[in-house]
């Protein structure tokens, strides 16, 4: 196809040439436009704190000296490193919780002759165009004693409707003969799922793995209805605390005024690079599962 | 067939217990999925009773006053009804004409990049704000909208001299803001599915398109847009489906009271009434409501579309 394309553009004439070299120029201004945000944050949090609150505007480069107290600053946090483990367990125990279910609702939705699989199915979609909305919700957590658990962050998403029905389509999509030759060798459901669907719907897992876990990182709302204790805080609400609600009183102490408010802005800078930077590693290594996530989610099952 | 035939002639109760035989076991595997869609899903609907209750956390849900619909109507008729469906249809419809049209445009762009390496490196930069967690996304808003920042001081430049301050406190720039900041995260993410539709267009009806001597605008008008519309009008569907809900997560994270007369919706007004103030039976009736108008919404997206196009989402 590739091939195609090239020789295709063999015999085209100068309009599209032109159209060509405008188009160019306009994915160069919107990768630009996409990535400056980013680089700004990078560079700021490094610049000297006091020139970043004298100039604001466009920079290209950082206010030198390059200074790394903003940092310094972030690292004394002592919540920051709480929210990382806080995040971390319910990254790992929450994916746990997902797969299973997620794999065991998805097999019996595509049983081949079940009498409930309809009802159930029913049951299942109807959640997905309808809730009883936020404020039951949260009665129901504080009618189950979740409060104040990471539990109450686990439990109420332990699965995603949609991302079951991609399982299930990549169940259903298994050569029936497998199945078959399963149960005449008398394989029980439980062991038809863990060797046959499991090992062969691993790439389908990957995707759904990914989707639940970076779920899981960017999820703060829940948290801040559910919970109180700051070091339970996973690590998207104690950025909340400090970047949207301000209170960023304890890296900032023992200052003077001026290099407070000083230190207060580029600390900000400096806490999306520590909690962004992760994922960001992560990203390219994991970029081709996710678009072949969207592609899975995009057959109609 | 036989089987099947003879599954016909039995009784309700053998045809159970063939079926319990048969998939009991995935049944009984599946018990902790039924329970958490009852637990976390049909109990909290249940609960959305205490919208026609005078629901005290001291009686209980079932102990409390039944009171009718006198929430419902208190809202309805109250200064906030019309300005939270405003705010919330202003705020959908805008991302709708902007947000978009603008993912199929920047497919249709990358699709007519020759240079692998150029296609790839624009695809892997514009995904990339996608992966930045809603919260870094609305804390960089809040830092590039504040006092003298870059963004304030280009559009000072431009003509906007009357901007005190924070853009984010003012009334008309809060729509814009959260648009085009929806749009700098997901432009690239949302024209992943359309790369993915154009890809699988047949090369074969464009040589013929040449053949027959097609230029290269009337090959995009005739063969690449017919090509991805049934993937546009799954999507469009999908969208005025959810025209009444615009989450409440961005909104809180970027609004503040005073541009409550613009940014307020809905979704984030049942937040603060319900769960801030610790109104619970108002709050759930105006979630209600919107659930409601939401399924209703989207049914009928849905079948519209089946009738027109013959495309659905089931």
């Amino acid at each position: 196809m590739a091939a195609n394309r090239k020789k295709s553009c063999l015999d085209e004439g100068t309009g599209y040439r032109v159209f060509s070299v405008f188009n160019t120029c306009l994915l160069v201004l919107i990768l630009f436009l996409t990535a400056y945000p980013v680089y700004f944050v990078l560079i700021a949090s490094i610049s000297d704190p006091t020139k970043m609150v004298a100039n604001y505007g466009l920079m290209w480069l950082p206010h030198f000296p390059l200074s790394l107290t903003s940092y310094r600053m972030v690292f004394r946090h002592s919540l920051l490193l709480s929210g990382f483990g806080n995040t971390l367990f319910i990254v790992i125990v929450g994916l746990a919780f997902n797969m299973v279910l997620t794999v065991l609702g998805a097999y019996l939705l595509s049983l081949k002759n079940s009498l409930l699989k309809k009802p159930i199915a029913y049951l299942i979609l109807f959640t997905m165009y309808f809730s009883g909305g936020i404020v039951p919700g949260y009665l129901n957590i504080k009618s189950l004693h979740l409060m104040n658990t990471l539990w109450a962050l686990i439990l109420p998403g332990a699965i995603s409707t949609y991302n079951m029905l991609i399982m299930r389509s990549a169940i259903g999509a298994l050569p029936d003969a497998l199945m078959e030759a399963a149960k005449l060798d008398g394989a029980s459901h439980f062991q038809r799922i863990l060797n046959v669907v499991v090992p062969l719907t691993g790439a389908t897992s990957a995707v759904l793995m990914l989707y639940y876990a970076v779920g899981h990182w960017n999820a703060w709302f829940n948290a801040s209805l559910y919970i109180q204790s700051p070091s339970r805080f996973p690590l998207q609400l104690v950025l909340r605390q400090v970047l949207i609600l301000g209170e960023d009183s304890e890296m900032a102490s023992g200052m003077d005024a001026g290099s407070e408010i000083a230190a207060a802005t580029v600390i900000k800078y400096a806490l999306i690079v520590i909690s962004t930077v992760p994922i960001m590693l992560l990203y390219p290594f994991l970029q081709r599962f996710f678009v072949k996530g969207v592609m899975i989610g995009s057959v109609k099952g | 067939m036989s089987r099947h035939q003879k599954d016909g002639t039995q009784g309700i109760a053998v045809r159970l217990k063939k079926d319990w035989i048969e998939n009991g076991g995935a049944y009984l595997l599946a018990l902790a999925v039924l329970a958490y869609y009852l637990l976390f899903h049909y109990k909290p609907m249940v609960g959305a009773v205490i919208a026609f209750k005078d629901f005290s956390s001291s009686k209980g849900i079932w102990g409390s006053k039944w009171i009718g619909v006198r929430y419902f109507s208190e809202f309805f008729t109250s200064y906030y009804f019309l300005r939270l469906v405003k705010n919330t249809l202003v705020i959908s419809l805008s991302s709708l004409i902007f947000a978009f049209p603008l993912p199929i445009l920047f497919a249709l762009l990358i699709n007519e990049v020759k240079n692998d390496r150029f296609r790839k490196t624009v695809q892997t930069i514009s995904y990339m704000p996608h992966f930045i967690s809603m919260v870094v996304v609305c804390s960089m808003v809040r830092l590039f909208t504040d006092g003298n920042s870059f963004i304030v001081q280009i559009l000072s430049f431009f003509g906007h001299n009357n901007l005190g301050g924070n853009l984010l406190n003012e009334k008309s720039m809060f729509v814009p803001i959260y648009v085009v900041s929806g749009i700098w995260q997901n432009l690239g993410w949302d024209c992943i599915i359309y790369i993915a539709a154009l890809t699988s267009i047949d090369m074969q009806l464009y040589e013929a398109a040449r053949v027959d001597g097609a230029g290269r605008f009337q090959q995009t008008l005739h063969i690449t847009l017919p090509g991805i519309l049934s993937t546009v009008v799954m999507l469009l569907i999908l969208r005025i489906g959810n025209l009444m809900s615009v989450g409440h997560e961005k909104i809180i994270l970027l609004y503040n009271e005073r541009v409550y007369d613009t940014a307020d919706v809905i979704s984030s007004y049942v937040y603060r009434r319900g769960l801030v103030q610790g109104d619970w039976s108002f709050g759930t009736a105006i979630g209600l409501f919107n659930s409601v108008i939401n399924f209703v919404l989207v049914i009928s997206a849905n079948a519209l579309s089946n009738r027109l196009s013959g495309v659905g989402l089931w």
